[in-house]
């Protein structure tokens, strides 16, 4: 009898159910052993400079020109979608309160980070996934080098580092891109614009936007870098795992961002809690 | 030549090991062991798991089960610093050679130094060097990037990779693949001339007979397991090179003349 994998005749949809689940709990199992290597190899065993500097070039120069121009857009595309609701209402100087806020809390941390999850974690993803193809991961262990500790801890950290300086960038060009054709082309008042933002915005939605960012860059790394170590033979595997991380990538920024979202709110309202006057 | 030393405690053995992926069985109660000085050959069709169990010797993987020793201790016993250590001991020269493809030569087959070394840049340099002369490469391959070298070229970059951290063990997964007739002798002579000048112990995964006759003191031959009965041993044969020429196994026989008669009936009756 020959001892190849045949299929079980007996395999009801219970057996099927099962194995889903368990393929399912041992996915997550491996994500969360790959999530604690990294991060232990972040803390003891850092990369050296030369290994973590080129990385920090590819995630963070090399991305700077397309989140600049993603950031200018968002910001025009929210001027022309917000002037008219709020011309109707006679509130136009306040477009660039509703334009920063919503930059700064929301569509720049998302945006920003669905862009680089598209630039930066597809590459990642099929780079490391054709090093695992072309034996190339092995043979950095068998050089005694720690895979993780050499290839996912400096792409890590660039992104940990640099996606929240990008979100920056790609805030303050919205923000610039905004206020731009807000009073220039749609003739809102500049002064009234900046003051209305200004009083607005304080200073916990631009950290705390900036700090969501830093939780997506490390989804980012993390889901991209893990795909491509574990990613299938041949083009085949490395075309799907680019895909994968890319789809993971923008599913978990989504579920983190409302998450986040509550998490600060709430901690907003332990900082400063509202005071309500019954009398 | 064989070097083998007696009474010393084989330098790598695999104790009755399994390996599967998923649902799939590679490897079935393997027992190999592999002698201090020895150049031991693996054979075998295409996907009977010879790579897997050179990838086993080096603990590049782990077995489903089963133990692995060097030189007589338990792996499981060591930690992963030592693990990784020992392991430096080991060469690997890859199917694909397996070479960084950001790397130039140089700092690919530096790499393992410069990893594991405080050496200065002028010794590694000296060391890089030499393993390119050993291999019959010029200096000037240097500066070449991975993708600008021939087959035979990165087989010998990746063996300069490997020679470069001194290594008691030396693993060739299938060295000659994609080869020419010439640059395979090439390969199989710089196996003989490893093995002679660092008293290197050599394992060998390969398809080709040629190899097998040039360097082998000690073939295996592996059968994949989809084509054997439940209770039948996965090794198939033991022996030197020219016991291996006698042996009256169809299976063995066949594989070792290349003959495909009995697999086309078997093909076109299923």
């Amino acid at each position: 009898m020959a001892s190849g994998s045949i299929p079980d005749p007996r395999m009801t949809p219970i057996h099927s159910l099962g194995a889903l689940v368990i393929g399912a709990v041992a996915a997550m199992g491996n994500f969360a052993m790959f999530g604690y290597d990294t991060l232990r190899w972040t803390l003891v065993g850092r990369p050296p400079k030369s290994v973590v500097l080129p990385a920090m070039y590819q995630i963070g120069v090399r991305s700077i020109t397309v989140v600049m121009v993603t950031g200018f857009f968002i910001g025009m595309v929210l001027a022309v979608q917000t002037y008219d609701q709020l011309h109707i209402m006679g509130l136009e100087s306040r477009l660039g309160s509703v334009i920063n806020a919503t930059l700064l809390k929301e569509l720049g941390p998302v945006l920003a980070a669905t862009m680089l999850a598209g630039r930066v974690g597809s590459a990642m993803a099929a780079e490391l996934g054709t090093m695992r193809v072309t034996e190339q991961i092995e043979a950095l262990r068998a050089l005694g080098a720690h895979p993780v500790q050499y290839l996912v801890v400096p792409r890590f950290m660039a992104c940990v580092l640099l996606i929240p300086l990008l979100t920056a960038v790609a805030d303050s060009l919205g923000i610039f891109g905004g206020w731009l054709f807000g009073t220039q082309v749609l003739g809102v008042n500049s002064f009234f614009y900046w003051r209305y933002s200004f009083e607005f915005i304080t200073s916990f939605e631009v950290i705390t936007g900036l700090m969501k960012s830093f939780f997506f860059g490390a989804a980012i790394a993390l889901i991209a870098c893990q795909r491509g170590f574990n990613c299938g033979s041949g083009a085949e595997g490395v075309g799907r795992a680019a895909t994968e991380s890319f789809v993971f990538c923008f599913v978990v920024i989504l579920i983190l961002d409302f998450f986040l979202g509550m998490f600060f709110n709430r901690l907003y309202y332990v900082l400063w809690p509202v005071q309500i006057s019954l009398s | 030549m064989n070097y083998t030393i007696p009474h010393e405690p084989p330098i790598i053995e695999l104790e009755r090991v399994y390996r599967s992926f998923g649902t799939q069985d590679v490897l079935r109660d393997l027992t190999i062991t592999v002698e201090r000085g020895e150049t031991l050959v693996l054979i075998g069709e295409s996907g009977c798991g010879k790579s897997v169990t050179m990838k086993l010797m080096m603990a590049l993987m782990g077995p489903s089960s089963g133990e692995v020793h060097w030189n007589g201790t338990n792996i499981k016993q060591l930690s992963e610093n030592e693990l990784q250590r020992q392991r430096l001991k080991y060469g690997y020269l890859f199917q694909g050679a397996a070479l960084f493809d950001s790397m130039n030569v140089f700092d690919n087959v530096a790499f393992g130094v410069r990893q594991n070394t405080q050496l200065p840049e002028n010794d590694i340099r000296t060391i890089v060097h030499q393993c390119l002369r050993d291999v019959g490469l010029p200096e000037t391959v240097c500066p070449k990037k991975p993708a600008e070298l021939s087959g035979g070229m990165k087989k010998r970059v990746g063996l300069a990779r490997a020679l470069a951290l001194a290594p008691e063990v030396m693993f060739y997964d299938e060295p000659t693949t994609g080869l020419d007739p010439v640059m395979t002798d090439v390969i199989n002579q710089l196996i003989i001339r490893t093995r002679d000048r660092n008293r290197v112990t050599s394992v060998v995964v390969t398809h080709e007979m040629s190899t097998v006759r040039k360097v082998a003191d000690r073939v295996v031959m592996l059968y994949p397991l989809v084509r054997l009965g439940a209770t039948e041993p996965q090794i198939i044969f033991t022996g030197t090179p020219e016991e291996l020429y006698e042996c009256d196994d169809p299976r063995v026989y066949q594989f070792v003349r290349g003959e495909a008669e009995e697999r086309l009936q078997e093909m076109a009756s299923a």
